[in-house]
């Protein structure tokens, strides 16, 4: 009864717990209105999927299922609540591996219809979007986003909270995915973003002439095929030369070619809508190359430049709750049906 | 004792509420959509239909595989989480002996097969035994093979080789479609087909058998169920083999 009465009082105070297993990182978390992190739990599989230079889906699904109880629980504990005290269950929907998103959404809906408790379904995009709002509490829309990882590449406008409009999106490979191949075939391992960037700090980056691929019919989409594959035909032109490979110089070449066609169509993108704020997000926006140039860039032309911490930049729960905050103000609840949509498209949630 | 059972170990997505030696509420549906589309909207209408909350089951029991990975996972995550919101145990039910279930006191040997795919069959062996003559209606599961992934030729040599001709075995399960002209041509032993209402996984099939696991104490929490799926995931079956060819070469 006392309890009761105490949860009425605080009515002001919205807590979601929020689960994501869209990859390889099993993660829960709760969040107080939206923004404040009262407990952030991710378990990395990344050590078992080294094995294979890369996510096994299967690995990982098995995984998820094997750890999902514990990390909420822990979750739970952590920010000294119990499911009583919870008001929200997120859970990240797609996009992503669809064996591994099915754990999350499965084990999510049970907890949620168990506890009589409104479901809101977050997208992962979003998710790392909202990375930002943690981060900084004062950020509010419209801000320019760019969210690079090792699934996405995504240049978009955030009108407002949960209102996206997508200006440009990779055609092949995503950032974080040239990474890992350039990495693999440099002998540098997975995973590919922290290794290049330590090893570039080593190289020179304009050692190795590589292409800037611009796509042609669109100013803002990515393209990083074509990138990896002159890195590859480099690598093999200088084998059969009989030359001695520099990986740092490789490494840095590489990456500074990525750095700057994200930089150049994200600037391109500020000026041309005008905006002042620029948000970055997803794992290579841990990439130290890429946070100096934006910094530079930004600084230069006035535009105040946002990026969370490394660990909200990776796979979390936390960005996942603080989207789903914002949903739920939206008025979005999902049903017991909810499906994984490993292809879900920003902005086409429903 | 109320128990809620879940079977999406297969194309067949099952739930029953069970109290006691009561059968309450059960609903199957074998359609082309998802467990993830079907299982939670399947739960919710029974339970509603039977004016249950479900703060008020004792324990939930779920197939705990072979089967399909993602369909053993659908069905686990469900049984996880609302174990984990509900404080209840969990009870696993092998998926074959689950369905074997549908053949309660039947005195042929019980084979379900699964299709595994690759000419595969999960498969195990069973029979229903009366447990104590002086106990009427006690019987009990006699494991006459453990669940496994084999070949649908070595089950068969093996059937063969272990039956005579005046044993008769009872296949149910996915793989009868698959394989019953097959067994029709390799089997010696006399044998038969179960039919439509007890050839698939059947979650109300198996609640007695998982109620008497509660009873016994056989229950696991939400942190340690996980599926059991007889078979490595590709990327490690192929890690193996190339170990094993690399061994074998050197």
């Amino acid at each position: 009864m006392r309890k009761k009465a105490v949860m009425t009082m605080e009515k002001t105070e919205l807590r979601i717990l929020a689960v994501e297993t869209s990859c390889d990182e099993t993660a829960a978390a709760v969040m107080k209105n939206g923004r404040e992190i009262l407990s952030n739990v991710i378990y990395s599989q990344i050590d078992l999927h080294t094995l294979y230079g890369g996510v096994v889906p299967e690995i990982a699904s098995r995984k998820h299922i094997e750890k999902i109880c514990q990390v909420i629980d822990k979750a739970l504990s952590d920010a000294s609540v119990t499911l009583d005290d919870i008001d929200v269950i997120a859970v990240t929907y797609g996009p992503g591996l669809v064996g591994a998103l099915l754990v999350g959404v499965s084990a999510a809906k049970a907890i949620a219809f168990a506890k009589k408790k409104p479901l809101v379904g977050v997208h992962h995009i979003e998710g790392h979007i909202s990375a930002n709002y943690i981060e900084y509490p004062e950020l509010e829309p419209p801000f320019v986003t760019l969210v690079a990882s090792g699934g996405h590449s995504h240049l978009a406008l955030v009108k407002d909270y949960g209102v996206y409009e997508i200006l440009g999106r990779t055609r092949d490979d995503a950032a974080g995915e040239a990474f890992d191949k350039v990495a693999r075939a440099i002998g540098l391992g997975y995973p590919g973003g922290p290794k290049i960037d330590r090893a570039a700090k080593e190289g020179d980056p304009y050692a190795i002439e590589l292409p800037r691929a611009k796509v042609g019919d669109s100013d803002f989409d990515f393209s990083f095929s074509g990138l990896k594959s002159a890195v590859l035909n480099y690598l093999n032109s200088e084998k059969m030369a009989g030359r001695e490979i520099r990986v740092n110089d490789v490494a840095a070449s590489f990456q500074q070619a990525v750095v700057d066609v994200l930089v150049s169509h994200t600037m391109e993108a500020i000026d041309r809508y005008g905006q002042k704020k620029l948000a970055i997000a997803g794992g290579v926006a841990s990439n130290t190359a890429l946070r100096a140039a934006f910094e530079e860039a930004c600084a230069a032309r006035d535009v105040r430049f946002y990026r969370p911490s490394p660990i909200l930049c990776t796979d979390n729960a936390a960005m996942i709750g603080c989207a789903a905050y914002y949903e739920y103000l939206r008025g979005v609840r999902h049903g017991w049906d909810l499906n994984a949509v490993p292809a879900l498209k920003l902005g086409e949630t429903n | 004792m109320r128990l809620l059972s879940i079977d999406s170990s297969g194309l067949t997505a099952s739930v029953a509420v069970t109290e006691d030696d009561r059968l309450i509420a059960e609903y199957n549906v074998n359609y082309k959509k998802t467990h993830s589309q079907t299982l939670l909207p399947m739960i919710d209408e029974i339970l509603r239909m039977t004016e249950l909350d479900p703060e008020t089951l004792d324990a939930v029991a779920v197939s705990k595989g072979p089967g399909s990975f993602t369909g053993l996972r659908i069905g686990s995550a469900a049984a996880k989480g609302l174990a984990q919101a509900l404080n209840i145990p969990i009870i696993e039910i092998p998926t074959l002996l689950g369905l074997a279930c549908n053949a309660f006191g039947s005195d042929e040997i019980i084979c379900p097969i699964m299709d595994a795919r690759r000419s595969q069959v999960y498969t195990a062996l069973y029979r229903c035994m009366s447990k104590t003559e002086d106990l009427l209606n006690f019987r009990e599961w006699e494991e006459l093979k453990e669940q496994c992934a084999i070949g649908i030729g070595e089950l068969t040599a093996e059937l063969n080789g272990r039956f005579s001709e005046t044993d008769r075995i009872l296949f149910l399960g996915d793989g009868v479609p698959v394989f019953r002209e097959y067994l029709d041509t390799n089997l010696r032993v006399s044998h038969s087909y179960a039919p439509s209402h007890m050839n698939r996984q059947r979650a109300a099939a198996f609640a007695p058998l998982a109620i008497k696991y509660y009873r016994e104490g056989k229950t696991v929490s939400c942190f340690d169920h996980a599926p059991e799926y007889l078979r490595l995931s590709q990327a490690e079956r192929e890690k193996n083999e190339g170990i094993r060819q690399k061994g074998a070469a050197y």
